[in-house]
């Protein structure tokens, strides 16, 4: 029986941009264009039954200290990660997109992945969230807005070079 | 759907009604807490529920990015404020999850006994304020008694009755103090016979039962669609609690305990036999399962909390020395979620080797059981909005952190 990254590889080939299964949580990557396709197969496979998205988390790989940047490994980008379950197999399996940080590097130009709230109807309220914490377009989402945020707040809070407003409505921010 | 005009099922014939936008909330007793639902409603019907949060959001997760671990340990009391202890060993557990930390029996005990009375703490106040809810009052009055008492213990405990910052990774942040297993057996034996009257006020009273049964229907797939966890999932009949199913780090805390999952099996309930059985008109998935749920895991966590403290006094070992406050995380990422009473707590820290995490991320039950709410309250009636979102049994610290 090849392990899962392996059966997922050779089904979706160089979708499958990477895997680390010695991580604390095994993961896979997977390139933005193929993500629903793999998650429908996820959820859909009699013997995988991902039934649960639990979690769909954004992190910016950024390091805005330029004395500090110079020691930093990674380069700079954003990664969502997904963390999903079955009830009924009681697994998991983490995946995860990697995309740049500004779309084109045109600073305000979000980068885009593809939603995948049609696969899980969870996915909605946690694509927003990512959406307005950590400034990432969900392609073909219903319905996105902020969600935790005001509707006209600037910039997205969970960025590591994100700066406090100085005002917001007479408020005063800093 | 019942919304339409010519239903003749739900419109009077000689009235004419029109579409109108109803604001519910955020200052509107019933949405515990900061909840803002707008309503589209044609006469008593609602066709649209829209809710919007936020209203609370402290930015938990970027606070997280600048303390270590263990001085995170207070903001995470403040998102399910109503059970802070199970949001502190979410955390705990995640972090020791990252540095791969072994705690001893003794303090495997010492969270058992904890998590449970929170979870009996949480669900007394998830019955009381449901009966608000419905319009009685009583309810409210007698879980409070008793909660009080729970309260008192942790305080014994801790010193704090609301904001414990209790368990943290390690273990915990003391010893239970002289005395306080004795006393928390003489409440156990007091309380447990008082669960009667819980029951005789709200499960079996008729008008609970009108007001609840076959109401805000939640099919099994839709809950899992929607990420419900906890006793919404379960309420629906769905065979799945982490303290049996989870992750071993989590599993492994509830190693021999004799306890059965909470859940509907052929019309029946394990540990319902001395108390009211299903009514006829309740259907699974309804908000009275949901509440029954919660109740008969009040009896269950009864019974697991007087296991551990027989283990917890024959236990050898130390209870559990915190961590070090500024000790360095390994490189890498940890997920893991728990069963808190509200549903499945989940938190995530990624590391890049220093003491303070690079992102931490708190995966919120009530969030996603909230989502579920324009699904359920589709064609109910405006006095049923209530009784489904407080079936839901939704705390917003929890949901906008």
């Amino acid at each position: 029986m090849p392990s899962l990254p392996e059966r997922l590889k050779a089904k979706f080939g160089a979708k499958i941009t990477g895997s680390n299964l010695q991580a604390i949580d095994p993961w896979i990557e997977v390139a933005p264009s193929a993500l629903v396709e793999v998650c429908q197969y996820l959820k859909t496979e009699p013997d995988l039954e991902f039934n649960l998205l639990n979690c769909i988390s954004g992190v910016d790989f950024f390091e805005p200290d330029p004395k500090k940047a110079a020691k930093v490994t990674f380069e700079p980008h954003t990664e969502v990660v997904y963390h999903l379950s079955s009830v009924t197999k009681k697994h998991s399996l983490v995946v995860k997109v990697i995309l740049p940080r500004w779309n084109n590097d045109t600073p305000g130009d979000l980068p885009e992945v593809p939603t995948v709230s049609g696969v899980w109807k969870t996915a909605d309220w946690h694509e927003r969230e990512v959406f307005d914490l950590s400034g990432v377009n969900f392609i073909g989402h219903p319905n996105l807005r902020r969600i935790l945020c005001p509707e006209d707040w600037e910039g997205y809070p969970l960025r590591k070079d994100y700066e406090m407003p100085l005002e917001y409505h007479g408020m005063r921010g800093r | 759907m019942a919304t339409a005009i010519d239903d003749p099922r739900v419109v009077e014939f000689d009235v004419r009604t029109d579409e109108m936008l109803v604001n519910m909330g955020p200052q509107h007793p019933s949405t515990h807490g900061v909840l803002r639902l707008v309503l589209r409603t044609d006469g008593e019907i609602v066709s649209q529920t829209e809710p919007h949060i936020g209203y609370l959001h402290r930015c938990a997760e970027k606070i997280g990015e600048n303390l270590t671990p263990r001085q995170w340990i207070p903001y995470t009391d403040r998102m399910d404020y109503l059970a802070g202890m199970s949001m502190n060993l979410g955390w705990a557990l995640c972090v020791e999850k990252l540095l791969n930390h072994q705690i001893s029996d003794k303090a495997r005990h010492l969270r058992v006994i904890i998590a449970e009375m929170q979870r009996i703490a949480s669900h007394l106040v998830g019955m009381g304020a449901y009966g608000l809810d419905l319009g009685t009052f009583s309810p409210f009055l007698y879980a409070f008694r008793e909660r009080e008492r729970i309260l008192d213990l942790f305080e014994e405990a801790c010193g704090a009755r609301l904001t414990y910052s209790y368990l943290t990774p390690g273990g915990a942040t003391a010893d239970l103090p002289k005395g306080w297993l004795q006393k928390c057996s003489a409440f156990l034996d007091q309380f447990e016979p008082v669960i009667q009257e819980y029951h005789a006020l709200l499960t079996n009273n008729a008008i609970f039962i009108k007001r609840t049964a076959g109401i805000g229907l939640l099919s099994p797939e839709m809950a899992l669609d929607y990420g419900c966890t906890g006793p919404v999932l379960r309420g629906s009949g769905v065979d799945y609690d982490l303290r049996r199913d989870g992750e071993e780090r989590y599993t492994e805390m509830y190693d021999g305990y004799a306890f059965e999952v909470i859940c509907e099996r052929k019309g029946h309930y394990p540990k319902d036999h001395s108390y009211p059985p299903v009514p006829k008109e309740a259907i699974l998935g309804d908000c009275w399962h949901r509440f029954y749920v919660r109740m008969l895991e009040v009896v269950q966590a009864i019974d697991l909390v007087r296991q551990a403290i027989e283990r917890y006094s024959t236990a050898s070992g130390n209870w559990g020395e915190p961590i070090k406050l500024t000790a360095k995380l390994p490189k890498g990422e940890a997920y893991l979620e728990t069963e808190a009473p509200r549903g499945q707590m989940g938190f995530y820290v990624i590391s890049d080797g220093n003491s303070i995490p690079w992102r931490v991320r708190a995966r919120s039950s009530c969030f996603c059981n909230l989502s579920v709410t324009h699904e359920l309250c589709r064609g109910c009636l405006i006095a049923d909005v209530p009784a489904i979102v407080g079936s839901l049994d939704i705390v917003m610290g929890e949901i906008d952190r």
